[in-house]
C-alpha cells in the first residue's frame, strides 16, 4: 500500500513533490478517487489526496465566472450554481456510477483533468473551451499560473485548455476558474423512431445543420434505447432543444418541419426530457455492468451510428451515439477490450478511441488512449517533460512509462 | 482593406530592432533581464534578438537554398520587393527580413524550416500582416515565412459542419465559400476581409460575435502544424476532443511560436434566422455597465454587446453618420439572433433591463438594413478615430466587466497625465477593452507618451483582475509588459513549453516573452542532494 498523504493547502502541494523529486519517489494525484479506475494503472510510491483543497473561492454570476480549488466536490459547485441559475455549460458527465462509485462523488480537478463533456458538447463546447484560469504545481514543485478569470485571454499559452484531458500528468491543479452560463429556462427533446444508423446519421445532421439549435443529438439502438428513460424498445434518435419558452416552441414546430423526411417525430416534455438526457450524459445504459469493457470513441458525426453497428455485429457488442452521431459508447460482452478491432475499424473515418473501463489487467496491458504516432508521440512526450521532467506525476496514467 | 488606410500605430520611426548594440546573445540576454527588473517600458526603443552575424553572412548562400527548395518564383530577395514586408499593422516597428519565401505546400513549408532548422536560422511565420501586436514583425536575420499562397478551401463538409482550408484563406473567405449553402464561421474580427485563419489560430482572434459563438479556440476543430523540425503533425480533425494531451488547445493563440500552420479544419454553424439589434443610449458608463450585468444575471447571453463611450461615438457618427445619439455617454449595441419568436421574446427583455438602468434613447432595428447601420458605426470606429487624429494606438485588454466604470474614470486620470486623448470601444459583453489613444507621431515625444499611456492603462488592466491581452496578442507590443501579470517562475514554463516544440528558439524569436533563454538552461532541475523526509502533511 502506498502511502496517503493529505494536502490542506498549495503549499504542501509544492512541498510534496518537491520531496518526492528529491526522493525520486512517484506519485499518484487523487481528487476523491471517483474516477481511479479510468486510464491506465498507475503503481505510485506515495499518493497525494487533494480532497482537503476545498472550496469555491470566486463566484460572480454576473460576470459570469467561478474559481475553486481543484479538491471542491463538483455537487458543491453544481448547487451553487443552480441556486443563481446558472450551470456548467459543458454539462460534465458522472461517470463515477460506471464504474460502481456513487453519484455526483467528483472534484472539479478530476472533473477538468478528464475533460468528458456531455451531450452539450456539440453546442457549448468541452470542459477545456470553459477552462479559463489555472493555478498548479509542476512537477518540479513550482506553483504556477496561468490564464485568467476573463474569457478574452491570449496572454501567454493557453496552459489552463492544456490542463484539461491531461489527467494529472502535467501538474496538480490547486486552483481553476471556469466560465459558467445561465441554465437553459426549459427544455424539451423531439424523438424519431425505427431509423438505420445511416438514416440517424442524416437525421442528427439535417437537426444540427438546421437552425434549430439543438443541444444534444443522440441515437441508440434498439436494445440500448429501452434502457433510457421513456425511450421505446426501437431504434431511436433524440433531438434535445433548450431555452426560452417561446423560442423552445417556435424551434421545435421548425425541427419537426426538418425531421418530415425522417417519420413522425413525438415531443417529451421538459421532466422527462431532463431525466432522459442525464441518463444519456452518465452512460446509464452501461451502468451497473462493471465486467463488460466499456469504449468511448470519438469520431466524424456522420459516421459515427454506421461504424457503431459495424462494431456491434463484428463483436456481439452494444453501443450508443451522442454528440450528432460523433461520440460512440461501445460495451463489449465481456472483459476483453478487443483494442486491436475496434481501432482499425475507427481508423477509416479518424478520430480516438479510449478504453474507458476494464480491469486493471485489461488496462494494463492495452494502450487506454489512443496510441500516438510519430512525430506525435515525441512531441506529447517532450510536453509532459517540460511540466515533470522526472515523470514523478501519475507516471504511465496514459501512457506506458511517462 | 477595412481601416481606411488609417496608421492604427503609425510614424515615421524606425525600430532599433536591428541595430541592438548587444553583438552576442549573451548580453541581449542580460539586457532584456534588466529590463524586467527595472519595470519600465519603452516601447519605441524596444530591443529584438541581436541579428546573428554568422547568418547575415550567410544570406546569399542561403536565399540560393532556399530557392533550390521551393523554386526562385517564390524567394522574395530584393530589398525594394521585401518592403511590403517590414512591418504588420503595428507599424512604428519596422525591419527588413533577411529574405522573404512564400511555399505553397506543405512539402515545401516542411523543407523550408528543416533548413533552417539544420542551419540555425530564424523563421518568423506570417499571414496578411495586420497583427496589432507586432507578432508578425521580421528580424534582420530570419527568414519571413509567408503563408499568402495557402489560398484553397480543401473541404466543406457540411453534413459534419465543417470546412477544412488552407491557413492563407481569409477569414471572411471562409464565410464566403460556405454562405450559399446557409452556413458561416462564426469569429468575426473587424479585420475579417484582410486577416487570415492562420493568424486567426495564431492570436486566438475574436470579434463581436465571441461573447455567444465563442473565439477561435472554440471554432477550430483541428490543424496541421509544421514543426521547425519539418516534422508535420496532425492535431484534431472532424471528431471532437483529443485522445491525448490536447496540443491543440496550445497551438490556439501560440503567435507562431510552436509551429507553422498548414491547415485549418473549421466549425460552421447554420446562419441564424433572423437579428435584431438594439441601440442604447446612457448619460453614464456605470448605467451602461449595469445594464449589462442585469442582461447576463437575467440569463440572457446576446449574440453580441458593444460599448462606446461619448468619444467613440463621435468619431464614428462623423464618419458613417448612422444616426448615433450624440448626446450620451456610453452607447451600447445590443444584438440577439435565432429563431423570429426568441428574438422578439428576447428583445421585450432586453428593452425592459435597458429602461429600468436609466437609458436615455433606445432603438430597436425595423430591417436588416438598420440593423447593419447600427453596426456600420462601431465596425468603423478604428478607422473614424483614424480620421481625426493623424495616428492611434489600438488597444486591447480585458477587464472583469464590473470594473469598467472604475476603469474608465482611471483611464481619465492617465489621459491627462499623459496629455492625450482616448476614444473607447469596449466589447461589454466580455470586458475586452479597446482604448484608442490618440496621438500624432510627427510630434516629438507623442509616440513615446502614447505609448507610455497605452502600458498604464495595460497595468489598470491587470490591477483589477484581467489580462494584457484580449486578442490582440502580446506580439512585441506587450512582451515588456508580460512580468505585470507572471512572475519568473510563470514565465518559465511558458518557455519550457515553447521548448518542447522549439528547442532551438527559432520559430519567432523576440515575441511574447521579455527574456531570452537557452532551452539547456530551462531544462535542468535544480535538486537539492540527498534524500528530503516527506513533509509535515497529514498521512495515511
Ligand atoms: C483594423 C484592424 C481591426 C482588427 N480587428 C480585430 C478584431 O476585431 N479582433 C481580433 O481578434 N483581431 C483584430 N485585429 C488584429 C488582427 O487582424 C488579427 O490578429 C489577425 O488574426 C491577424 O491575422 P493575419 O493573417 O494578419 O496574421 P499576421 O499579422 O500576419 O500574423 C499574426 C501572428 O500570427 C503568426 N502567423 C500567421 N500565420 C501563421 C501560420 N500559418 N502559422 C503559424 N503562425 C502564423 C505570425 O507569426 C504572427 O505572430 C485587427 C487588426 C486591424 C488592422
Amino acid at each position: 500500500m502506498p502511502q496517503t498523504l493529505l494536502a490542506r493547502d498549495p503549499q504542501d502541494v509544492v512541498d510534496a513533490v518537491t520531496a518526492a523529486g528529491a526522493n525520486g519517489r512517484t506519485l499518484e494525484i487523487r481528487g476523491t478517487g471517483s474516477l481511479t479506475a479510468l486510464g491506465r494503472p498507475v503503481v505510485a510510491d506515495t499518493v497525494l489526496d487533494l480532497s482537503a483543497l476545498s472550496g469555491i473561492t470566486l463566484y460572480e454570476p454576473e460576470e459570469l465566472v467561478l474559481s475553486a480549488r481543484c479538491g471542491t466536490p463538483r455537487r458543491d459547485i453544481e448547487d451553487m450554481l443552480a441556486q443563481s441559475g446558472q450551470m456548467l455549460a459543458f454539462e460534465p458527465a458522472d461517470l463515477a456510477p460506471l464504474f460502481g462509485g456513487a453519484a455526483r462523488a467528483g472534484s472539479l480537478g478530476g472533473l477538468v483533468a478528464t475533460n468528458l463533456a456531455g451531450p452539450r458538447r456539440i453546442s457549448a463546447g468541452a470542459v477545456r473551451d470553459h477552462t479559463l484560469g489555472l493555478k498548479a504545481v509542476s512537477g518540479r514543485g513550482e506553483l504556477f499560473k496561468s490564464g485568467g478569470r476573463v474569457v478574452k485571454n491570449v496572454t501567454g499559452y493557453d496552459l489552463p485548455r492544456l490542463f484539461a484531458g491531461a489527467f494529472g500528468t502535467l501538474g496538480v491543479a490547486t486552483e481553476i476558474t471556469l466560465k459558467v452560463l445561465p441554465r437553459p429556462e426549459t427544455q424539451e427533446t423531439v424523438r424519431l423512431e425505427g431509423l438505420s444508423p445511416e438514416a440517424a446519421a442524416a437525421a442528427m445532421s439535417a437537426a444540427l445543420g438546421s437552425s434549430c439549435e439543438v443541444s444534444g443529438a443522440a441515437y441508440a439502438p434498439a436494445p440500448v434505447a429501452a434502457r433510457l428513460p421513456g425511450c421505446p424498445d426501437t431504434a431511436t434518435v433524440l433531438l434535445r432543444l433548450e431555452g426560452f419558452g417561446p423560442s423552445v416552441r417556435a424551434r421545435r414546430d421548425m425541427l419537426a418541419r426538418v425531421l418530415i423526411p425522417f417519420g413522425p417525430c413525438t415531443v417529451m416534455r421538459e421532466t422527462p426530457s431532463a431525466a432522459l438526457w442525464s441518463a444519456v450524459r452518465d452512460v446509464a445504459p452501461f451502468v451497473g455492468t462493471p465486467e463488460r469493457a466499456l469504449w468511448r470513441l470519438s469520431t466524424a458525426p456522420m459516421a459515427g451510428p454506421a461504424l457503431a453497428a459495424r462494431l456491434c455485429a463484428t463483436l456481439d457488442a452494444e453501443a450508443f451515439c451522442d454528440w450528432g452521431g460523433g461520440l460512440i459508447w461501445l460495451a463489449l460482452p465481456g472483459p476483453r477490450s478487443e483494442a486491436d478491432t475496434v481501432r482499425t475499424a475507427l481508423a477509416a473515418s479518424g478520430g480516438h478511441a479510449t478504453l474507458l473501463r476494464a480491469t486493471a489487467e485489461e488496462r494494463a496491458r492495452t494502450a487506454v488512449f489512443q496510441p500516438l504516432d510519430e512525430p506525435l508521440a515525441a512531441l506529447t512526450a517532450r510536453v509532459k517533460s517540460s511540466f515533470d521532467p522526472a515523470g514523478l506525476l501519475n507516471r504511465g496514467r496514459m501512457h506506458e512509462g511517462w | 482593406m477595412g481601416d481606411a488606410g488609417a496608421r492604427p500605430h503609425g510614424g515615421p520611426q524606425e525600430s532599433t530592432a536591428a541595430t541592438a548594440e548587444e553583438s552576442a546573445e549573451e548580453s541581449a540576454e542580460e539586457s532584456a533581464q534588466q529590463r524586467m527588473h527595472d519595470g519600465s517600458h519603452d516601447g519605441s526603443r524596444l530591443v529584438m534578438p541581436a541579428p546573428d552575424a554568422a547568418v547575415l553572412a550567410r544570406r546569399d548562400q542561403i536565399v540560393a537554398d532556399l530557392a533550390r527548395l521551393v523554386g526562385a518564383d517564390s524567394v522574395i530577395a530584393h530589398e525594394r520587393a521585401m518592403r511590403p514586408y517590414e512591418s504588420d499593422a503595428l507599424t512604428a516597428h519596422r525591419q527588413l527580413p533577411l529574405v522573404v519565401v512564400l511555399p505553397a505546400t506543405t512539402d515545401e513549408v516542411a523543407a523550408v524550416l528543416k533548413y533552417c532548422h539544420d542551419n540555425a536560422i530564424r523563421v518568423v511565420p506570417r499571414g496578411a500582416g495586420t497583427s496589432l501586436s507586432g507578432g508578425a514583425l521580421p528580424l534582420a536575420d530570419a527568414v519571413l515565412l509567408g503563408m499568402a499562397k495557402f489560398t484553397r478551401i480543401r473541404e466543406i463538409d457540411t453534413a459534419n459542419r465543417c470546412a477544412v482550408v488552407e491557413p492563407g484563406v481569409t477569414n471572411l473567405g471562409i464565410t464566403k465559400a460556405v454562405e450559399h449553402l446557409g452556413f458561416y464561421y462564426a469569429p468575426d474580427p473587424s479585420s475579417q476581409i484582410a486577416c487570415t485563419i492562420g493568424g486567426n489560430v495564431a492570436e486566438n482572434s475574436g470579434g463581436v460575435h465571441c461573447l455567444k459563438y465563442g473565439l477561435t479556440t472554440n471554432n477550430v476543430l483541428g490543424v496541421e502544424l509544421a514543426l521547425i523540425t519539418g516534422e508535420i503533425v496532425r492535431l484534431g480533425g472532424k471528431h471532437l476532443d483529443a485522445g491525448g494531451l490536447d496540443l491543440l488547445s496550445v497551438i490556439i493563440g501560440s503567435e507562431g511560436l510552436l509551429g507553422v500552420v498548414t491547415e485549418v479544419t473549421v466549425r460552421l454553424l447554420k446562419k441564424p434566422d433572423t437579428a435584431r439589434a438594439v441601440l442604447v443610449g446612457f448619460p453614464t458608463s456605470e448605467s451602461a455597465g449595469d445594464c449589462v450585468a442585469q442582461i447576463i444575471a437575467a440569463g440572457i447571453i446576446p449574440a453580441g454587446i458593444e460599448m462606446m463611450d461619448k468619444d467613440a461615438i463621435a468619431a464614428a457618427e462623423a464618419f458613417v453618420n448612422v444616426g448615433y445619439p450624440l448626446d450620451v455617454e456610453a452607447l451600447l449595441i445590443i444584438e440577439l439572433d435565432g429563431p423570429e419568436a426568441e428574438c422578439a421574446h428576447l428583445l421585450d427583455a432586453v428593452t425592459a433591463h435597458a429602461q429600468a438602468c436609466g437609458a436615455t434613447t433606445l432603438r430597436v432595428s425595423q430591417s436588416e438594413e438598420e440593423r447593419l447601420g447600427f453596426w456600420a458605426g462601431r465596425k468603423a470606429a478604428f478607422p473614424a478615430v483614424g480620421r481625426i487624429s493623424p495616428d492611434y494606438l489600438c488597444m486591447d485588454g480585458t477587464i472583469p466587466r464590473r470594473q469598467l466604470p472604475f476603469v474608465l474614470a482611471r483611464m481619465r486620470e492617465l489621459s491627462h497625465r499623459h496629455g492625450l486623448r482616448v476614444a473607447n470601444v469596449f466589447h461589454a459583453g466580455d470586458g475586452n477593452l479597446h482604448p484608442l489613444i490618440r496621438y500624432d507621431a510627427n510630434a516629438p515625444g507623442e509616440l513615446e507618451a502614447a505609448e507610455a499611456f497605452g502600458a498604464d492603462i495595460l497595468r489598470l488592466c491587470v490591477e483589477v483582475g484581467g489580462v494584457l491581452t484580449g486578442e490582440h496578442g502580446v506580439g512585441i507590443e506587450k512582451r515588456d509588459l508580460m512580468p505585470e501579470m507572471f512572475d519568473a517562475v510563470d514565465l518559465a514554463q511558458q518557455l519550457r513549453l515553447k521548448c518542447a516544440f522549439d528547442d532551438q528558439n527559432l520559430l519567432n524569436p523576440g515575441k511574447v516573452f521579455p527574456t531570452l533563454h537557452r532551452c539547456a538552461e530551462m531544462g535542468r532541475m535544480h535538486v537539492s542532494g540527498g534524500a528530503l523526509p516527506f513533509p509535515d502533511l497529514p498521512r495515511f
